[in-house]
């Protein structure tokens, strides 16, 4: 059961449609949509990717922000500098929480921000000279780093500064990749354009660097895509796989090497968990080296079972023996937590405005849980994401592409949700309407949610957040009498 | 003239890919389809056509090619 009729979210939209002037709200209308679990296509129903309506506030990102921040910053062994003025990457740096093993400053270099601080000065003569100066420096200051990327901000597009030259001169000089990035923040409308830039500077800066090199590999070697580690995922997916057999030969991006990014053409079998940062070089493997490549989702028991099957069926019986032997083991324990949460959780009404690939994929884990989505929504999906939500959602329900802080207000108010997820720029507004909020981006200072041992931290964080005592103290204590006596009076 | 790229679904069908814009759609039709001759107008399930010079089929998906837009379904 939706929390509204169809008809109801229909005319909820419509009425929340009515306050823009007439052209924003032809736009705005083609951004919305209650589900029909019937399509094939989203096509028809809603419109993604596309620029923000100009006057609405938009949670989106910039392409800077989607290639350093998500897919090229949490190589640890890779210094990212960010290219440009100084505050696109100290606002940036280790937000996500990107886990990694090494000693921060002397092998990892997640955390740190290296920026090359444009001044006027650099804006007016360029910033070429000083460039080649931050890679000397860093290789004296930090010699244990395996590569160097450039990360455009958005001056380094205005000014026209040729970083593809300045970078390979260092690289011959240092002897290590140095990689241009052209991800300036105005490139695009989200950044998802980041993303994809940041694939494809991988694609042809590093990616074949080893071919051809002799490398050991066995039939079960495959690679994780699209997990950035967040609170440490990408170790509680590994462990799983590694139990059932195969050999992760890397990681993209979370706790990732360069090495491992070179060894990737080697594996047999690509498993991407966000689709939308990765798809675009599991395409190019695909085509490349012949790498098949599968999405998969290992947020709560009922996909992570799945999953691990299907990932099975890519290989011979011995990895099918071995994800039911997975299956098997951790079965008792999912059970535990979901008759421990569940009677607590059952029946609780959910609404997510997120990124790239929770939206969807955390459905299932609130399904098991008794929880209901009645409201999803992406940030800077495109049309494929749509696709592939509109079966994981309830009939009925709402979907919201690039929601604007007014919509999404005035849907929470309609449809009264016991749980938010959503981002930190939401967390504060939806908290002082008195709703439980969980951040979920970066998990809320918590996680892991993947996998097995992901599942209890997410049941037991949804739990604290939403039977939370402070709830029931929204209303000063005179404020509570007072309403009790009018109530009497009445 | 843009590049695309062409690969196989797990059902086996064809799935055409326009990096450029990140436009994803099954192929409904493909005017040559013999080992000496693939290639020609392309029918996609947007609506949308597109045209490849005939090649010798290729002996392994997806790959890369050339493609001029006939009809423009995506908007
Ligand atoms: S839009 Fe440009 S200036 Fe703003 S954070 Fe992104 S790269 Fe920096």
């Amino acid at each position: 059961m939706a929390a509204l009729t169809r008809e109801e979210s229909a005319a909820l939209i419509a009425e929340v449609l009515e306050v823009y002037p007439e052209k924003a709200k032809k736009d705005r209308a083609k951004h919305l949509m209650v589900n029909d679990t019937t399509l094939e296509s989203s096509k028809k129903c809603i419109t993604s990717n596309r620029k923000s309506l100009p006057g609405v506030m938009t949670m989106r990102g910039c392409a800077y922000a989607g290639s350093k921040g998500v897919v090229w910053g949490p190589i640890k062994d890779i210094i990212s500098i960010s290219h440009g003025p100084i505050g696109c990457g100290q606002y940036a740096r280790a937000g996500r929480r990107n886990y990694y093993v090494g000693t921060t400053g002397a092998d990892a270099f997640c955390e740190m921000n290296f920026t090359s601080d444009f001044q006027e000065r650099d804006i007016v003569f360029g910033g070429d000279k000083k460039l080649a100066k931050l890679i000397e420096e860093i290789e004296i200051l930090f010699p244990l780093n395996k590569g160097i990327s450039v990360q455009s901000e958005c001056p380094i597009g205005l000014i026209g500064d040729d970083i593809e030259a300045v970078s390979k001169k260092a690289a011959a000089q240092i002897g290590k990749p140095v990689v241009p990035v052209r991800c300036e923040g105005f490139r695009g409308v989200s950044q998802s354009l980041g993303h994809h830039i940041a694939n494809d500077s991988v694609r042809d800066w590093i990616l074949s660097n080893r071919d051809g090199q002799a490398f050991e590999t066995t039939p079960y070697d495959v690679a994780i895509l699209g997990d950035y580690n967040i609170g440490g995922d990408a170790w509680a997916s590994r462990i799983l796989l590694e139990e059932m057999g195969l050999r992760v030969v890397a990681q993209w991006s979370g706790d990732g090497t360069l090495a491992e990014m070179e060894n990737t053409p080697n594996v047999k079998l690509n498993l991407l968990h966000c689709y939308r940062s990765m798809n675009y070089i599991s395409r190019h493997m695909e085509e490349k080296y012949g790498i098949p490549w599968m999405e998969y989702n290992f947020f709560g028991p009922t996909k992570i079972k799945e999953s691990l099957r299907k990932i099975a069926s890519f290989f011979d019986d011995k990895i099918k023996a071995g994800a039911e032997a997975v299956i098997e083991k951790y079965t008792p324990m999912m059970d535990e937590v979901i008759a421990k949460y569940k009677p607590r959780l059952e029946g609780k009404k959910v609404m997510l405005y997120v990124g790239g690939l929770r939206p969807r994929h955390v459905v299932g884990a609130y399904e098991d849980l008794g929880m209901e989505v009645v409201g999803t929504g992406y940030e800077f999906a495109h049309n494929d994401d749509y696709d592939r939500t509109i079966k994981e959602m309830g009939d009925a329900t709402l979907i919201y592409d690039d929601v604007t802080g007014y919509e999404f207000e005035e849907f929470v108010k309609a449809c009264k949700p016991d749980l938010i997820g959503s981002g930190i720029k939401e967390k504060y507004v939806f908290h002082k309407m008195g709703i439980p909020f969980r951040q979920l981006h970066s998990w809320d200072y918590s996680g892991p949610y993947h996998g097995c041992d992901g599942f209890a931290i997410f049941a037991k964080d949804m739990d604290l957040t939403l039977n939370n005592p402070c709830w029931n103290m929204m209303k000063a204590p005179w404020d509570k009498a007072a309403v009790a006596a009018e109530q009497k009076a009445a | 003239m843009a590049n695309i790229m062409i690969r196989q679904n797990a059902a086996g069908g064809l799935v055409f890919y326009l990096p450029k814009r990140d436009l994803e759609a099954a192929i409904e039709s493909i005017e040559f389809d013999t080992a000496e001759k693939w290639g020609g107008v392309l029918m996609l399930e947007n609506g949308g056509s597109y045209y490849v010079d005939p090649i010798a089929k290729p002996a392994r998906l997806p790959i890369s090619v050339r493609a001029r837009r006939l009809g423009a379904a995506e908007d």
